[in-house]
């Protein structure tokens, strides 16, 4: 009872990265409430993704498996995971702030009248006093970035339970257990909880690429801005990339000015990346930008603009021209390597 | 048919400047401009279409200030039929679940066939009042969609996006869709709108007394999230190594990288 939650999305007939990265966070936070992590998961058939779960400390595991539920569905999943939250009465409830994330939560929320807090980059236990001097202990600490990625704000849910937040793609880190624990399954009885309305909703056609692009993995990124100048200027990008084994990112501009495909958009709106190193190419450094890339451990910046605020997170700043120093990085590269 | 469009007006945030916290850390509303959330404006051209296919009536509705009154006038001059302002003080402090409530109660009180709104605003950057809206009233909620169509009197098809792919959905009516900056670019202003509402001033202005309701969702009472605290965001100057884009110094970087592993 009182457990958390997570809100298990597949991908690729995986259970995505985002929710094992939430899994791993609720790990660490049940840890300070004392309480177990457990997980939701709906689907055509996903009853064999059960056991891998227990790798990732997942102690119990609602199950809802039914034809209807081959694809995400709004009212589908959502009636689930309501007639979940109502019975067994988590106090947090996690989804990742994916594209379903962000279309359930806040149908959920809506249906429970609780708090919800979108696009968190942290969460925290601690403790809480309102403004009229009560005191809440082991509260939620909601933290996301707001107003344009200006400011960060604490939220907090004092009083409604579950309290529940949507959580930014890669933010977080997984870690897998070294010693699972097991899954206790929960089978949802979906007869009983869906009904004909869920069908006001119809997939007529559905059309996903394959997963071709994954920013996300790579260790190694180089990313390029507006300052770039071009599509066939990025390609010095792809070309530093390449020897460096490493993938292209770009800036929103960059994305916008179509020079990169949108897949390859690093920041606020776009993917959080923390490689091992980043290398950033013309890009100025807006804030909405660097959320999305200064956990990465090393940052070179290079741009011609000895101002540019990008140099000031930067641990290698080069001041110059991108057309000079790209090119003589790929050939030194080439000479010492190996 | 009936269609309203929900739409919010919003401080700029993308073009922030210094000024635009003050030293205490909290936004400093007068030192940016007031927009037309721009997604909103993505929902209204949806709408618009539909009444140019369809022969719909297009209500805007927006919750806010007295000031909010210029994106209904925008609003108008682009194409809309009608505007209501919702406006109380016993809204103050709302979060989106008591936005929500306050939103869905007013769209309660004009029975539309369809709502649109913007997939997010962008100074919450929630994309949560959408969805919590289409729950609040009991109907279906198709979120990120970039094209609209009737299939039949009761029936629309969208296109939306999902993660990698979009997927064509059709829904019964009534419906809530969220439109997305990647549907149809909005319309500018009809010159003959603007000659038509430029001296307008008779906005029709709802409050909790209009709209009815449970007073405990309102506002603040209504809203089961608080905000613990904000921090300004401050770069913290990290100790940058500054390189010269000279050869010694770049091929000097590279056996650096090299030698500490962090390249191959």
């Amino acid at each position: 009872m009182n457990n958390i939650l997570v809100f298990c999305e597949t991908d690729e007939g995986r259970v995505a990265d985002v929710s094992l990265e939430l899994i791993t966070k609720a790990r660490e936070l049940a840890g300070k409430l004392e309480c177990k992590v457990e997980a939701f998961l709906a689907g055509k058939s996903v009853g064999e993704l059960a056991g891998t779960l227990g790798n990732w400390g997942v102690h119990r595991l609602f199950l809802a498996e039914h034809e209807s539920l081959e694809f995400y569905r709004t009212l589908h999943y959502s009636k689930l995971l309501v007639s979940v939250i109502e019975s067994e009465r988590p106090q947090i409830v996690l989804f990742g702030a994916t594209c379903i994330g962000r279309d359930l939560a806040p149908r959920v929320s809506s249906a429970l009248k609780s708090g919800l807090t979108a696009d968190c980059t942290q969460l925290e236990i601690g403790d809480y006093t309102d403004p009229k001097g009560n005191a809440y202990s082991n509260l939620l600490y909601q933290i996301r970035p707001a107003f344009g990625g200006n400011i960060i704000a604490t939220i907090v849910n004092p009083l409604h339970k579950p309290q529940m937040a949507t959580v930014r793609e890669g933010v977080m880190k997984k870690e897998m257990l070294s010693k699972a624990v097991d899954v206790e399954r929960v089978r949802i009885d979906t007869s009983s909880i869906l009904d004909d309305t869920c069908e006001a909703v119809k997939i007529i056609d559905r059309v996903v690429e394959k997963r071709s692009i994954d920013i996300k993995s790579s260790q190694i990124i180089v990313a390029g801005g507006y300052g770039v100048g071009s599509k066939e200027n990025f390609e010095l990008i792809h070309q530093l990339a390449k020897v460096l084994g490493g993938e292209v990112g770009a800036s929103r501009a960059a994305v916008d000015a179509g020079f990169a495909e949108n897949a390859r958009q690093i920041g606020q709106t776009g993917v959080t990346v923390r490689p091992k190193l980043f290398i950033s190419v013309g890009i100025s450094g807006q804030i909405q930008h660097t959320a999305g890339m200064d956990g990465s451990a090393k940052i070179i910046s290079i741009n011609s603009d000895p101002l540019a605020p990008i140099h000031r997170i930067a641990d290698y700043s080069i001041v110059g021209d991108l057309n000079i120093v790209v090119p003589k990085l790929i050939e030194y590269y080439k000479k010492h390597s190996k | 048919m009936r269609v309203v469009v929900l739409a919010k007006q919003v401080p700029d945030t993308r073009t922030v400047t210094k000024d635009a916290m003050t030293p205490e850390g909290t936004v400093n509303r007068a030192a940016l401009d007031a927009i037309f959330n721009p997604e909103d404006l993505y929902a209204l051209e949806q709408a618009l279409r539909l009444k140019e296919s369809n022969g719909c009536e297009v209500i805007v509705l927006t919750m806010g200030p007295e000031r909010a009154t210029q994106i209904l006038k925008d609003s108008l001059f682009r194409g809309a039929d009608h505007v209501i302002l919702l406006s109380d003080s016993r809204f103050a402090g709302a979060d989106t679940l008591a936005t929500s409530y306050a939103l869905a109660t007013a769209i309660g009180k004009l029975s539309p066939d369809l709502v649109l709104a913007g997939r997010q605003a962008i100074d919450g950057d929630t994309a949560q009042v959408g969805p919590q809206i289409a729950q609040e009233l009991s109907i279906p909620q198709i979120t990120y969609a970039t094209e609209i169509s009737l299939a039949d009197n009761c029936t629309i098809r969208v296109k939306r996006a999902i993660e990698r792919g979009s997927e064509i959905v059709e829904s019964s009516l009534p419906a809530l869709v969220t439109v997305t900056s990647s549907a149809a670019r909005p319309r500018s202003a009809n010159a003959r709108s603007v000659m038509r509402y430029k001296n307008f001033t008779a906005f029709e202005k709802w409050s909790v007394d209009t709209i009815g309701g449970d007073l405990n969702r309102y506002g603040s009472a209504g809203s089961p999230t608080k905000v613990r605290n904000i921090e300004n965001i401050v770069f913290t100057a990290k100790e940058s190594k500054v390189v010269n884009p000279d050869d010694a110094s770049l091929e000097n970087l590279i056996t650096e990288l090299i030698a500490d592993h962090t390249i191959a």
